[in-house]
């Protein structure tokens, strides 16, 4: 064991996976000798070679369509978006293409790759610097979506993602890449896509979050603590494919849930989440499912912090889900 | 992957080399089926021959597979007449361990791969016999075995693919050229400029080989682009380009061929333009005569590549009416035989609606399957339907 930070993780199970498997290559904007923006690729061009570590040339579109080629030929790519917000050039070689080649060729032509992408609010980066569209990916079928809350979590979900034969997007909380510090093991480590975990046990309401949101709402339940009221929270760590399973044993436990994400309500992922909870377990409810989410605005900058979820909004949706 | 430092390079003096240059064709056929004056390559007697059986084979195809589409036996397809040369011309040049990202009409590359014939007409059926399983748009072959990749229907974005493969193949020191075909209305797509400079950058081993048919759709290519030539934008991107007359079989054959001996060397990738003509609509929901003039159609019919290099191989006393009679009789009875054994395959296995989206279909997957499954054998007592 280790204790290192969210992004450290991610560097160290591209390390492990690069010295693993020589099919592994990572590539992005500024991924090389830099090390990545945020620092995630520190080190990796050093040590493997620029065959194995580059920079491109500035175009998502020309990243992610060369990476299904790559993928294609037989290399196992990890693709960096430098920020989410950058992803739409590219797009369609998400959607299009690397997400239907199975399907579209009967299994003949996979792409297994990963695309990485720093997400989400609170870094003062306004519009273009913290967006969180998971969404749109999770609603495409053919892709795999993770999110990992934690280093271990991290460093895991980005080795089981790598070897993983289908396209994952791989969204990195980056608003706790540094403050998110945890116990990681050392070398072989994977956490199975598909699998939640249970963060904290309680009896009285569900709490499903994910990403930056996990450690937000680990303090509202420190809160609700206080108030007598024992919160469970899970972390679905992968929103496609999902622990349905996790998610409705807990919430059949607690009779309650509230689900809190960043991104814009509407059409939100937790929209789909409590679309579920009603259609398997609304017997068990014993109040209305709250979602505490970001606005259906552009992400704004002077404002950041009234759009993001905090812990006063966490306790008002726990308290609509008891008061109604 | 490092971009190697470019050296500047002296440019080769020959015609017949590639060149970033614009408005020269390069053409090995007269119209009288005559070679220029010391441009036959000299090629092989049996690779002639194959050349021209391979022309016959994709011309006979597809008149036969419009046939079935207006006979409503197919829903859709998209005819290559006239523009046979420049599918079988650069497949014939490539090596078998190279591979091939297709556009619409290069569908002949999978048959030359060893596609099985009634394998592709099983794909234009979208039966249990086609290797898509049924999930694409007739036209859209794969054939992984002959390294031919399945393209999507989307203009432009398997050159990014190509792109790819080619640095993979790069990256892992491979020996192999990578193939990308487009035509002229994708050189205006986002991919197009992506997977170029990615392409110029690495100087990948490849060759992209645009068929310049004159029609995206309805839209000349005087209208997709202000260039003066498709070939010259390769020169922007750091890429040696030629333009070659897309008729002319043997021009077509020996400018990949060069372009590929290139790639192979290390040399990096080239651009070929090949002028040819779409003598047809786009598809078989298009109509031509809505857009275009009967008289330019006629004028490349003068053109016609089958034909050309007919005259040829006569003149070389290779070919004669006798043998053509017999060509022809083999591939009717070819296509017949494939057609038959295609139509008879019986329909996709409603399973294969959700396998192949992930290597293992998610429970949700699975669920949503046995919902429809259920709701069918209450309602009708069959499954499938």
């Amino acid at each position: 064991m280790s204790t290192m930070t969210l992004l450290e993780a991610a560097n160290k199970a591209m390390q492990h996976e690069m010295a693993n498997d020589e099919r592994v290559v990572v590539f992005g904007e500024d991924v090389g000798l830099k090390g990545g923006v945020f620092g995630t690729t520190q080190g990796l061009q050093n040590e493997f070679g620029d065959d194995r570590c580059f920079d491109t040339p500035l175009s998502e579109c020309g990243i992610l369509g060369t990476a299904v080629g790559m993928a294609l030929y037989g290399l196992r790519p990890i693709a960096e978006i430098q920020f989410l917000d950058f992803i739409y050039p590219g797009f369609d070689q998400i959607v299009s293409e690397a997400a239907k080649m199975r399907y579209r060729s009967g299994g003949e032509y996979t792409c297994p790759m990963v695309i990485r992408s720093p997400y989400g609010g609170g870094i003062r980066g306004g519009h273009y610097h913290s967006q969180s569209s998971e969404a749109y990916f999770c609603h495409t079928p053919g892709l795999k979506v993770v999110i990992p809350s934690t280093p271990a979590d991290t460093k895991g979900l980005l080795i089981a993602s790598i070897r993983d034969e289908d396209p994952v997007m791989f969204l990195e909380p980056k608003r706790i890449y540094r403050t998110a510090k945890g116990e990681v093991p050392d070398g072989e480590h994977v956490v199975p896509l598909g699998k939640g975990r249970v963060v904290r046990e309680g009896s009285d309401c569900t709490i499903v979050a994910y990403g930056a949101m996990v450690p937000l709402v680990e303090k509202a339940a420190l809160e609700a603590e206080k108030q007598g009221k024992s919160m469970e929270i899970i972390d679905p760590r992968s929103l496609v494919p999902l622990d349905e399973e996790l998610i409705l044993e807990s919430v059949k436990k607690t009779g309650r849930c509230v689900i809190v994400h960043e991104a814009p309500r509407t059409c939100g992922y937790g929209g789909e989440i409590a679309a579920i909870i009603a259609e398997k377990a609304i017997e068990y409810l014993e109040g209305p499912i709250a979602r505490v989410t970001g606005f259906d605005t552009p992400f704004p900058y002077a404002l950041e912090n009234l759009y993001m979820p905090d812990v006063r909004r966490v306790m008002s949706g726990i308290a609509k889900t008891f008061n109604w | 992957m490092a971009a190697p430092t470019r050296k500047k390079k002296k440019s080769p003096g020959k015609k017949s080399e590639a060149t970033a240059s614009g408005a020269q064709l390069l053409s090995v056929l007269n119209d009288d089926g005559s070679a220029v004056i010391g441009g036959d390559p000299g090629l092989a007697k049996e690779t002639l021959l194959s050349l021209y059986e391979w022309m016959v084979r994709t011309r006979e195809f597809d008149r036969r597979m419009l046939m079935l589409q207006r006979q409503g036996r197919i829903g859709f397809y998209g005819p290559i007449l006239g523009q046979e040369a420049a599918t079988v011309g650069s497949v014939a040049a490539l090596d078998g361990e190279d591979w091939i990202f297709p556009a619409l009409r290069e569908g002949a590359a999978a048959l030359m791969r060893g596609l099985p014939l009634r394998e592709a007409i099983a794909q234009l059926i979208g039966n249990e016999m086609d290797r898509c399983k049924g999930r694409q748009m007739p036209c859209h072959y794969t054939y992984k075995e002959g390294h031919y990749y399945g393209m999507s229907s989307v203009i432009g974005t398997q050159i990014s693919h190509a792109v790819g493969a080619a640095m993979a193949a790069k990256i892992r020191g491979d020996k192999a050229v990578i193939a990308g075909y487009l035509g002229d209305g994708a050189t205006s797509s986002n991919d197009f400029h992506a997977g170029m400079n990615f392409a110029g950058v690495y100087r990948v081993p490849l060759v992209m080989i645009c068929q310049n048919n004159q029609w995206a759709i309805s839209v000349p290519a005087s209208k997709q682009s202000a260039s003066e030539t498709i070939a010259i934008k390769a020169e922007a991107y750091g890429m040696p380009s030629m333009r070659v007359d897309g008729n002319d079989v043997l021009a077509v054959y020996q400018a990949t061929r060069q372009a590929a001996e290139r790639a192979r060397r290390g040399d990096g990738p080239t651009f070929l333009e090949l002028v040819t003509y779409r003598r047809l609509g786009h598809s078989s929901s298009d109509d031509p005569s809505k857009y275009r003039d009967e008289e330019e159609v006629k004028a490349w019919e003068k053109r016609d590549p089958v034909d050309r290099f007919r005259r040829y191989l006569s003149g070389k006393k290779l070919w004669n009416k006798a043998k053509e009679e017999a060509l022809n009789q083999d591939i009717a009875d070819e296509v017949n035989a494939a057609i038959k054994a295609a139509e008879a395959a019986g329909p996709c296995a409603p399973e294969t609606l959700i396998t192949d989206v992930f290597a293992e279909p998610t429970e949700q997957l699975r669920e949503q399957f046995a919902q429809v499954e259920e709701v069918n054998r209450e309602q009708t007592g069959e499954f499938p339907l």
